[in-house]
C-alpha cells in the first residue's frame, strides 16, 4: 500500500498553523515528522487519522481501499486510550472486540512484548504513565492494522522500553507496514523519510 | 454487532466501577421523592395526584445526573479518538452509550419507582402504568441526555450548561409520560391511549435524533 | 489560498449589506411609526377588549418575528453544517439574541394581554408553553455562544441545537388547533379580523420585519469586523514570534 498526503494545510481559531505539507510512503517506510512545539507535528498526525478535518488538500491511499482509510490505522496520542477502572486485560480485549481485527495477536502474547503480563487483571489506573503507554502500545499488536501514527511514542518509556519499542517498529515495517511518527527526540529506529515542520531551523 | 455489545458492556462496567452505577442516581431520585412532600405538606390526597408527577421529575433529574461526564471522560483518556478509528459508525457508539448509561443508571429507576410511589400514596393500578409508561419514556430521556453529553465534549465546560440546554426537550416525554398515568388515575374522563401513543412516539423519534446529533455533536468537536 | 476563499464571500456581503442597511433602516422607522399611529389616535377601540386590543398591533409580530428568526437561524445551521459556509455561522450568532427579545416581547405583551383578557396573566397550555420553551432555547443557544471561544466550534454545536429545538416550532404554530388552549387562533391570515385593524396590524408587521433585518445586518457586519481584528491580532502575534 502507498499513502500519500498533498497539499495539507490546516488552519485552527485563525491561525495558519502549515500549508502545502505533503509526503509519500510506502510499505516497509518510517516518516518521521519533526519540528519546533507548535509547528502542527501532531495536528498533521490526527489529519491524517480522519481525527481533524483538514482545512485543505487530502490523504489518500493506492490502491484505494476496502473500506473507509481510517479503519487501517492504528493511532497512538498523547493521551493513551485506557479506562483506569478497567483491568488492562479488559481495555484490550475491548479494542480487540470494537475493532474488525483480522489477525492480531492474542492479548496475553502482547502483553508479553511489552512486559506487563503480571499487570494483566490490574487496574489501568494503578499503572505508571510508562506503563500505561506499554499497554497502549500492546493495543497496536493485538488489533492487526498497516499504518501505524505515532505521537510522541517513546515520550514516558525508559530506555529499555524505548529500545523494544524500536523493535517492535522495526517489525511492523518489516512486515510491509507504515508508520509515521511525529517526534522531537530520536526515533529508536532507522528513519527512512523525514518531514520537517516550521520555518524554525 | 461485537462491537456495539462491546461497547455497551463497557459503559456499564466504568459506570458500576468509578460512577458508582446505579446508586448515586436512586439516591438522588429517593431525595427528590421524599424533599417534595415537605415542601407541598404531607397531605396524602394532593400527592396521590401529583405523585406520577413528582415521579418523573425525579426520573428526569437523575438521568440528567452522570450524562455530562458520558463523553467527556472518554475525551479525557483519550478512547474517544480511539473508537472514532475503530469502523463502527459514530452514530452507533453513541446509541451503545446511551443503551449502556440507561441499562446503568436508567432500568434502576424503573424498577425503584414503584416502591418509592408507595411513599407518595399511589394506587396499585397506577403503579403498573407507572412503571409502563417509565420503561417506554426513560429511554427517550436518556436518547436526550445523550446529545447534551456529546455537546459536552465540544464545549468543554459548564456542567449545569447542559441541564439547561437539554430539558426543553424533555418537557414532551414529562408531559406525555404524567398524562398517560393521570388518565388511570383521573378515570375515564381523560384518555389514556393517546398520550400514550405519543410518549411511544416521542421515544421513537428521540431513538433517531439523539445518535444522529450526538455523533454530529462529537463531529462539531474536532477543531 | 482558503483563507482567501474564506474571506471573499464576507467581502461581498459587506459592500452589500452596507449599502442596503439605510434604505431598511428608513422603511423599519417609517412603518413603524405609521403603524404606532394608527394603532393609537388613528383606530377605534374594539367594542369587546377595549383599549387592550391595540396590543394586536404589537403582541402578533412579535411572536411572527421570534419563530421567524428561529426558522431563519434553523437554515443558517443547515448553512453551518452542510456547506459550511462562513456567512452562515455569523447569521445564527447575530440572530439569537434579536430573537431571544422579539420572544421576550412576544411573553410580556402576551401577558399584558392575559390578565384582562382571561383573568390570568400566565396559563400552562400548549402555545405559551411551547413559546416559552423557544425563549429558552434562545437563551441556551446564546449561552453556547456565550461559553465555547472557537467561533467555528460554537457555530457547529449551535447549529445541532438549533436544528434539533426546530421540532418546536410546528408544535407552536399548530398548538392553537390541535389542542384546547386558551389562546386564540391567528386569524390574521384566515380573514377573522375585522378589516379596519388590518392595515395597522400589517404595517407593524412590516416594521418589525424590517427593523430585525436592519438590527440583523448590523450585527452581522459588527461581528464579522470583529473577527478580522481577531485575525489580525492573532497574525500580528505569529509574526513577533
Amino acid at each position: 500500500m502507498r499513502l500519500t498526503g498533498t497539499g495539507l494545510a490546516s488552519e485552527r481559531g485563525g491561525r495558519l498553523i502549515f500549508e502545502d505539507v505533503g509526503f509519500d510512503l510506502a510499505d516497509g517506510e518510517l516518516l518521521a515528522i519533526t519540528g519546533p512545539n507548535g509547528a502542527g507535528k501532531s495536528t498533521l498526525l490526527r489529519i491524517v487519522a480522519g481525527l481533524l478535518p483538514a482545512t485543505e488538500g487530502r490523504v489518500a491511499a493506492a490502491p484505494a481501499t476496502d473500506g473507509p482509510l481510517y479503519t487501517f490505522m492504528h493511532y497512538l496520542g498523547h493521551r493513551d486510550g485506557l479506562k483506569g477502572s478497567l483491568t488492562v486485560r479488559e481495555n484490550l480485549v475491548f479494542w480487540q472486540k470494537t475493532a474488525d481485527s483480522d489477525g492480531g495477536i492474542d492479548v496475553l502474547d502482547a502483553l508479553e512484548r511489552v512486559r506487563l503480563l503480571h499487570a494483566v487483571d490490574m487496574p489501568a489506573a494503578f499503572l505508571s504513565a510508562g506503563m500505561r503507554r506499554r499497554v497502549a502500545i500492546a493495543r497496536l499488536l493485538v488489533v492487526r492494522r498497516p499504518i501505524w501514527l505515532l505521537d510522541e511514542p517513546t515520550s514516558a518509556l525508559d530506555a529499555r522500553s524505548e529500545t523494544e519499542l524500536g523493535e517492535l517498529i522495526a517489525e511492523h515495517l518489516g512486515g510491509g507496514g507504515l508508520v509515521l511518527a511525529a517526534t522531537h527526540l530520536k526515533l529508536p529506529v532507522p528513519v527512512t523519510k523525514t518531514l520537517r515542520l516550521g520555518s524554525a531551523p | 454487532m461485537k462491537a456495539f455489545l462491546a461497547i455497551v458492556r463497557q459503559t456499564i462496567t466504568v459506570s458500576f466501577r468509578s460512577g458508582g452505577g446505579p446508586l448515586v442516581g436512586l439516591i438522588f431520585f429517593l431525595s427528590v421523592v421524599i424533599v417534595v412532600p415537605f415542601g407541598v405538606g404531607p397531605d396524602l390526597n394532593l400527592l396521590a395526584r401529583i405523585g406520577p408527577a413528582i415521579i418523573w421529575i425525579g426520573a428526569l433529574l437523575s438521568t440528567l445526573l452522570g450524562l455530562d461526564r458520558l463523553f467527556q471522560d472518554d475525551r479525557d483518556d483519550g478512547s474517544l479518538d480511539q473508537i472514532q478509528l475503530a469502523g463502527i459508525p459514530l452514530e452507533l457508539v453513541v446509541l451503545a452509550k446511551a443503551v449502556g448509561h440507561w441499562i446503568a443508571t436508567g432500568l434502576p429507576l424503573v424498577v425503584a419507582a414503584p416502591i418509592f410511589a408507595l411513599l407518595l400514596n399511589l394506587s396499585p393500578a397506577a403503579l403498573g402504568i407507572l412503571v409502563l409508561t417509565l420503561l417506554i419514556g426513560t429511554p427517550a430521556l436518556t436518547l436526550i441526555g445523550v446529545i447534551g453529553g456529546a455537546l459536552m465534549v465540544a464545549i468543554r465546560r459548564g456542567g449545569m450548561l447542559v441541564a439547561v440546554l437539554v430539558l426543553p426537550f424533555a418537557i414532551p416525554v414529562l408531559i406525555f409520560g404524567v398524562m398517560s398515568i393521570s388518565a388511570v388515575i383521573l378515570g375515564p374522563a381523560s384518555s389514556f391511549g393517546l398520550p400514550f401513543m405519543l410518549l411511544c412516539a416521542t421515544t421513537l423519534l428521540a431513538l433517531v435524533v439523539g445518535p444522529v446529533a450526538g455523533a454530529g455533536a462529537i463531529r462539531a468537536a474536532r477543531e | 489560498m482558503g483563507i482567501t476563499n474564506t474571506l471573499a464571500n464576507p467581502t461581498r456581503f459587506m459592500s452589500y449589506s452596507g449599502k442596503i442597511l439605510p434604505v431598511t433602516w428608513a422603511l423599519a422607522l417609517v412603518m413603524i411609526l405609521a403603524g404606532l399611529y394608527y394603532a393609537f389616535p388613528g383606530s377605534p377601540p374594539d367594542y369587546q377588549m377595549g383599549e387592550v386590543v391595540r396590543l394586536m398591533y404589537i403582541h402578533p409580530q412579535a411572536a411572527w418575528l421570534a419563530m421567524l428568526t428561529y426558522v431563519l437561524m434553523a437554515i443558517a445551521a443547515l448553512g453551518t453544517i452542510i456547506w459550511r459556509h462562513p456567512l452562515a455561522d455569523v447569521l445564527q450568532k447575530a440572530a439569537a439574541p434579536i430573537g431571544a427579545c422579539f420572544a421576550l416581547l412576544g411573553l410580556i405583551t402576551g401577558m399584558l394581554w392575559g390578565q384582562p383578557t382571561w383573568g390570568t396573566y400566565w396559563v400552562w397550555d400548549a402555545r405559551l408553553t411551547s413559546f416559552l420553551i423557544l425563549f429558552i432555547m434562545f437563551l441556551g443557544l446564546i449561552a453556547i455562544w456565550a461559553t465555547v471561544d472557537d467561533p467555528g466550534r460554537a457555530a457547529r454545536i449551535a447549529a445541532i441545537l438549533t436544528l434539533v429545538g426546530a421540532v418546536n416550532i410546528p408544535i407552536i404554530y399548530f398548538s392553537v388547533q390541535i389542542w384546547s388552549t386558551l389562546h386564540q387562533p391567528q386569524g390574521l391570515l384566515q380573514g377573522q379580523t375585522d378589516e379596519h385593524f388590518l392595515p395597522p396590524m400589517f404595517l407593524m408587521l412590516g416594521g418589525y420585519t424590517f427593523l430585525f433585518i436592519s438590527i440583523l445586518l448590523l450585527r452581522m457586519r459588527t461581528e464579522i469586523l470583529g473577527r478580522r481584528v481577531r485575525t489580525m491580532q492573532l497574525t500580528s502575534v505569529t509574526a513577533e514570534a
